[in-house]
């Protein structure tokens, strides 16, 4: 298709006029069958709507023409346009299994990227433990997804890719591909998943293979600003499970948001704890050591003694008390230490390795 | 015996919209006719809501960001707008409205077998309906027509009660599935052999028979649905070792047979008014009746094609793509039979016949697009785009609404007495044609280059198909209103209509119009549904069916070789 | 009705025959016709959960074992009896009034809805024990071996019956008990007026209601036999001794660690090609294993007992009109089929009973 013809249709698309750009090793395949198909139908679409068009001319009534009304019928042509279209359909269902085995057949070397949906984001946990919430992949390697869901129903599509497979809570579902062009190209949520439903876009950033290694170092680095790093490892060590940060939202522990500075009652002792680094630090260390009524029945949160070092309990820490007033603003998040003074519960959590 | 049809014509008071008066003597009648017509201003009703939220959708896509609605009440809304059309439009709008009137005129019958039963579905079509909309606009559900679980086990909407409105909903559509196939069974005349029968109830027979084998199961499966929320019963929901992929399995059961409870008295339809307007027998008449059938039986076997990726096992998917192409077949046998039965017929341009044009149009490329889907390789981009949103709006609303609105001009002078005014007839058609296109062409575009479904924004890539996509659909709202003007212009102004306005061969237009409450005074004399041979023009009187001499009545169908 | 029928069809028109049937057999037929694509209908709204059923079970064959076991095997025949039973008076009474043997027809009607009500009054037994036992649908399931600290409080009931301290069964009666109440005064009614078919409706009605209790009463035998039963059992780990209440605080604590530690999360995983070895008896006592089996075992026997219900109706109704002496050789046809009708609920139990309670 000469895509210059339609300047207006092709505005911010980088693609043909059909098709989103061939991303990856399937493009070839399918938009092959695609404009197979389409030809095909043009055909008949033009036989059919053309044969109505004569006769509804040719035939219509009219002064001085009288039709025929006696009923024909001729099995010969019935039985012609019966068989051809079903030879005709019987090549494009072999074509289509052909390459749909492709598709559901990976190599036997992949790369393996965990995929977590949920409403309403997705995030990637590369081979290296990154994680991030944009997919960051090379260029012509094979990559196998293996995707969950958190909630509800989703769906992994890159238009790009021409591929797509539903996340099924519950289920582990895997899709390959091997993308053979660089560059950004949009992931969308396909299957209706709620509310935000159609903002459940990310991208997909196909790199050379130097770049690709070289983001993946990147994302697995912590960031420098304590707040920054307390929220990452709240995303990615667990916590974030049982505990929201969103203000009154529980999920099964305490909502993290607006905790900080104030008065925990314990249930068994009775005695009232200020929510401080102290608190956080025996929390952490020992959950079940001091808790509030209400989530003392169903306490299940194991202990994380010894799964953090002094400066990533500093981060949480950090983390938290940014949380006070119930959210993080930007300049929080970005806030490096103070250069000499070491962050407040630093000689805390020191003390105990 | 009568001379002539028209003889059955009686006086204006013995018609049976006017024989009996008040509002009790339609709200319980047990009069075939008169429970048809309820059913029409009702799925009439349906139609103008569900167009009026369509209108709403579009308004809102024609720009990329939230416009006038939020992402949740744009979900809303179109939850609303598939429900409405699928449940209360587009299954009773054939079968229950057109069916009902016509069925037991067709067949020669007086009434359809069960009266009360047909009044009682009614009943139960109206408490569904109202039971669905009340629980839909009250805090508004947002599942999508389709239910799929865990979303629906989770959200906060009154899922409870729009599943008890479907059920409510089904059973009205069983009971009058049961009551057409017990009445073809039992209640045909002397002569009106199977292959007597005209292809309207064909279509309605193999229609009934999946609203009785399928809806059973959607009855169910929105119980268990149902039963999950208020007695939390797991079965679907993984947190209790449920499987949520069961219930697409349960709802596709239903909901793909249910695509050919709404798209097969459609092609009924087409099969008389291709005929009758072309003054021409049909041509292979045992192959349309024997594809609607293969069609009723291939349709229950085809559901997997819905979750080509929800990951099912391989060998699954493709036996089920084999078999969806199977059931493209007979759909393509009924194309090319509608159009050989105008070669070398008499054509006539009226309103009937261009929506029956109009239907093959865009029927054609509702079906051929079929193949991308069925085709397991391009379906993989395509499931879950505006693609298929764009080829089942071609099938239901192309193909099922076109032939609906055919149906209803057709067999309008019939229904009400009146004609109709054909130059804005055939406006209304060509303003559907033109808006029809140019909302859902686009679409097909936008969906192949990835443009998902059910968003309520979008990449700013898709805009300028968005945009002629909405002023494609307020082109065709303007068509409909123009089709609705013409309808209730000619209640209002009309000019009475002959028996036989169009030269039909079937028993309908052998009693008066409209009819009377028994529908025929003596037993009508049956012959081949596609004869026109005996029908003679009379002008203003429309078509006179003159009776042959029994030694020139042909005993078998006449067909000639060509 | 707004249309004088006997005025357009006053000819040769018996006052049984509708208006557009030729003759009575054509009516006949097309009733047997529409209630044979009825019955298919009800068969195809079963096989649903029959699919439900078969799914779930071949994926947990474990859980199913285990849970079935918690049924009472013998309420369960003694039901199959009482539905057969029904069904035969069923059959009889259609042939009566093929025979026009008006009081034969009545008795049939009465004793097939007396069968129905005890049929009901066993399974709320069932329905109730296994309530205050915690045998609930998944989402408030209650391990049997794990110390429970939930409350039996079942959502659905909650608002409905408040917070009364009555076992389940009782307030399972006051709505029945109502009902009986209602009809002894109009059978009292009816004895003042001396009606003889008012009596035997009213009669026959009565006794229906009372045979709910009746079979209230049979199945609470029928528990307490069992219990006792389990109570001379000694083993502990015998998976019977859960049915007695004790027995399971005694089960409960000892495998409260256990049971208490184990991940609830682990039966989640549906794959099950990547389960090794079978689950642990922990394992399948939760609200994703036996809680499955106890949702499916509601909704299936649930659903059949609406049938019952639903039945019940058209029965009541059938002994109003046969009470009447309408049913003749020419017009049976209603009998026949809420015979037919019936005969269909009672097949479905004929399934629902091995699959449920015998299969092993």
């Amino acid at each position: 298709m000469n895509t210059s013809m339609f300047p207006l249709l092709l505005a911010e698309h980088k693609g043909s006029f059909w098709f989103a750009e061939a991303g990856s090793t399937f493009a070839e395949e399918t938009d092959f069958l695609f404009m197979a198909i389409l030809w095909i139908s043009t055909f008949f679409f033009v036989v059919v709507v053309g044969a109505m068009v004569v006769f509804a001319i040719k035939y219509r009534r009219r002064p001085g023409y009288q039709g025929d009304s006696t009923a024909l019928h001729n099995n010969a042509l019935e039985i012609t346009w019966t068989v051809i279209p079903t030879l005709i359909v019987c090549w494009i269902f072999a074509r289509g299994v052909q390459g749909y085995m492709d598709m559901v057949t990976p190599p036997s070397e992949t790369i393996d990227i965990n995929v977590t949906a949920r409403k309403w984001s997705w995030s990637f946990q590369y081979p290296n433990g990154a994680e991030s919430n944009e997919l960051h992949l090379p260029v012509n390697k094979p990559v196998r997804l293996l995707m969950r869901s958190d909630d509800v129903l989703h769906c992994f599509f890159v238009p790009a890719f021409r591929t797509k497979a539903d996340v099924v809570p519950g289920r582990v579902t895997t899709l390959w591909f091997q993308p053979i062009l660089e560059g950004e190209f949009p992931l969308y949520c396909a299957e209706y998943c709620g509310d935000d439903h159609s903002i459940m876009r990310a991208k997909v950033v196909v790199h050379n293979q130097k770049s690709y290694e070289d983001e993946l170092v990147k994302l697995n680095k912590a960031p420098d600003a304590p707040v920054a790093h307390g929220q990452q490892l709240y995303l990615r060590r667990g916590c974030k499970g049982c505990h929201s940060i969103e203000d009154g939202k529980v999920l099964i522990g305490p909502s993290f948001a607006g905790s900080w500075g104030k008065d925990v009652k314990d249930s068994i002792s009775g005695a009232t704890v200020k929510f401080d680094e102290q608190y956080v630090q025996e929390s952490i260390e020992n959950p079940q050591a001091k808790m509030r009524a209400e989530f003392a029945k169903a306490a299940q949160m194991p202990s994380y003694k010894g799964r953090f070092k002094p400066k990533e309990m500093a981060a949480i820490t950090a983390f938290l008390k940014a949380l006070e007033d119930g959210k993080i603003t930007p300049e929080e998040e970005s806030a490096l230490p103070p250069p000499e003074t070491p962050a407040p519960t630093g000689d805390g959590a020191a003390k105990t390795n | 015996m009568s001379g002539s049809a028209t003889v059955q014509a009686q006086n204006a008071s013995d018609n049976y919209l006017f024989n009996t008066k008040g509002f009790l003597s339609w709200a319980l009648t047990l009069d075939h006719k008169r429970i048809g017509m309820m059913y029409l201003v009702g799925v009439m009703g349906a139609f103008l809501l569900g167009g009026i939220l369509a209108l709403i959708l579009r308004a809102e896509l024609a720009d990329p960001e939230n416009w006038f609605l939020t992402n949740k009440q744009y979900n809303q809304v179109f939850t609303l707008h598939g429900a409405v059309m699928v449940f209360l439009f587009i299954i009773p709008s054939v079968p229950a409205a057109l069916g009902n009137f016509l069925v037991p005129v067709m067949l020669g019958a007086k009434d359809v077998a069960f009266p009360r039963l047909n009044l009682g579905s009614f009943y139960l079509w109206v408490i569904g309906a109202i039971f669905f909309l009340v629980a839909l606009l009250s805090t508004g559900l947002d599942t999508g027509w389709t239910f799929y679980t865990p979303y629906s086990t989770q959200t906060s909407g009154p899922v409870v009660a729009a599943t008890l409105g479907v059920f409510i909903l089904g059973f009205s559509s069983i009971f009058t599935g049961l009551n057409f196939i017990v009445t073809i069974n039992t209640m045909r005349p002397p002569g009106m052999t199977w292959f007597r029968m005209p292809l309207f109830l064909w279509a309605t027979y193999s229609t009934s028979i999946i609203q009785v084998l399928a809806t059973p199961v959607l009855g169910i499966t929105v119980l268990l649905l149902a039963a999950e929320r208020v007695i939390g019963i797991g079965i679907f929901d993984p947190k209790f070792n449920g499987d949520p992929v069961t219930f697409q399995h349960f709802f596709w059961f239903y909901s793909h047979p249910a695509v050919y409870i709404m798209i097969l008295p459609g092609m009924g339809i087409i099969s008389e008014l291709m005929s009758v307007h072309s003054h021409k027998g049909i041509f292979g008449y045992r192959f349309i009746a024997y594809s609607s059938v293969a069609i009723a039986l291939f349709g229950f076997l085809v559901w997997g094609h819905h979750m080509f990726t929800s990951g099912m096992a391989n060998v699954t998917v493709i036996v089920f793509s084999a078999l969806t192409f199977s059931v493209s077949i007979p759909s393509a046998i009924k194309v090319f039979n509608w159009l050989a039965t105008m070669y070398k017929g008499t054509v006539q341009l009226n309103t009937p016949m261009c929506y029956a044009l109009n239907f093959i149009f865009l029927f054609t490329i509702g079906g051929l697009t079929g193949l991308w889907l069925g085709t397991l390789s391009t379906d993989r981009p395509l499931h879950d785009t505006y693609f298929v949103v764009a080829h089942f709006h071609y099938v239901m609303m192309g193909g099922t609404m076109v032939a609906f609105l055919g149906g209803v001009f057709h067999w309008w002078p019939k229904m009400t007495g009146k004609m109709f005014n054909d130059f804005w007839g055939n406006i209304s058609c060509l303003v559907v044609f033109i808006g029809f296109n140019m909302t859902f062409l686009p679409q097909f575009v936008m969906g192949s280059r990835g443009m998902p479904r059910r968003y309520a924004t979008y990449d700013p890539q898709f805009t300028v198909f968005h945009e002629w996509s909405t002023y494609g659909a307020f082109t065709l709202g303007l068509g409909l209103f123009i089709a609705l003007g013409v309808l209730i212009h000619s209640l209002l102004r009309g000019k009475q209509a002959p028996d036989n306005p169009w030269g039909g061969a079937t028993l309908e237009w052998q009693c008066s119009s409209p009819p009377p409450y028994y529908n025929f005074h003596t037993a009508p004399e049956v012959n081949d549904p596609y004869n026109y041979k005996p029908l003679t023009y009379r002008g203003e009187k429309g078509w006179e069916y003159v009776r042959p001499k029994p030694s020139t009545v042909p005993q078998q169908p006449d067909q000639v070789q060509v | 009705m707004s249309h004088d029928h006997a005025a357009d069809h006053g000819h040769d028109h018996p006052s049984f025959l509708a208006h557009h049937f030729d003759d009575p057999e054509q009516q006949f037929d097309a009733g047997k016709l529409g209630i044979w694509i009825f019955l298919v209908t009800e068969v195809l709204f079963f096989s649903g959960m029959f699919c439900a059923y078969a799914l779930y079970r071949s994926r947990n064959p474990e859980v199913f074992t285990f849970a079935s076991t918690f049924l009472n095997t013998k309420l369960g025949a003694f039901n199959t009896g009482v539905l057969l039973f029904s069904s035969l008076t069923m059959a009889w009474g259609v042939r009566c009034a093929q025979l026009r043997q008006r009081g034969g027809l009545v008795l049939c009607l009465a004793l097939t809805l007396i069968c129905a009500s005890i049929f009901l009054g066993v399974k709320a037994v069932e329905y109730t024990h296994k309530w205050d036992m915690g045998l609930l649908p998944a989402h408030f399931y209650l391990s049997q071996y794990a110390q429970t600290i939930e409350h039996h409080d079942w959502a659905p009931f909650k608002e409905l019956v408040g917070q009364a301290h009555m076992t389940w069964l009782t307030k399972l009666c006051i709505l029945p008990g109502l009902i009986t109440i209602g009809f002894a005064a109009w059978l009292f009614s009816t004895l003042k007026s001396k009606e003889r078919r008012k009596i035997e409706v009213a009669g026959s009605m009565l006794l229906t209601a009372l045979a709910f209790f009746g079979g209230i009463g049979i199945g609470r035998v029928f528990q307490a036999a069992e219990e006792a039963a389990a109570a001379h059992s000694t083993d502990h780990g015998d998976k019977h001794a859960a049915t007695d209440a004790d027995h399971k605080h005694d089960a409960a604590s000892a495998d409260h660690a256990t049971a208490a530690s184990a991940d609830k999360t682990m039966l989640v995983s549906t794959d099950s090609q990547t389960k090794i070895g079978a689950p642990s008896i922990e394992q399948i006592d939760q609200k994703g294993g036996a809680g499955l089996f106890f949702s499916i075992y509601y909704c299936m026997t649930g659903v059949h007992a609406v049938h019952i219900l639903g039945g019940m109706v058209v029965l009541t109704w059938l002994l109003v009109r046969a009470s009447k002496d309408v049913f003749h050789e020419q017009y049976f046809g209603p009998v026949d089929y809420v015979g037919l009708y019936w005969h269909l609920v009672d097949l479905i139990w004929i399934y629902l009973f091995p699959l449920l309670y015998l299969i092993r």
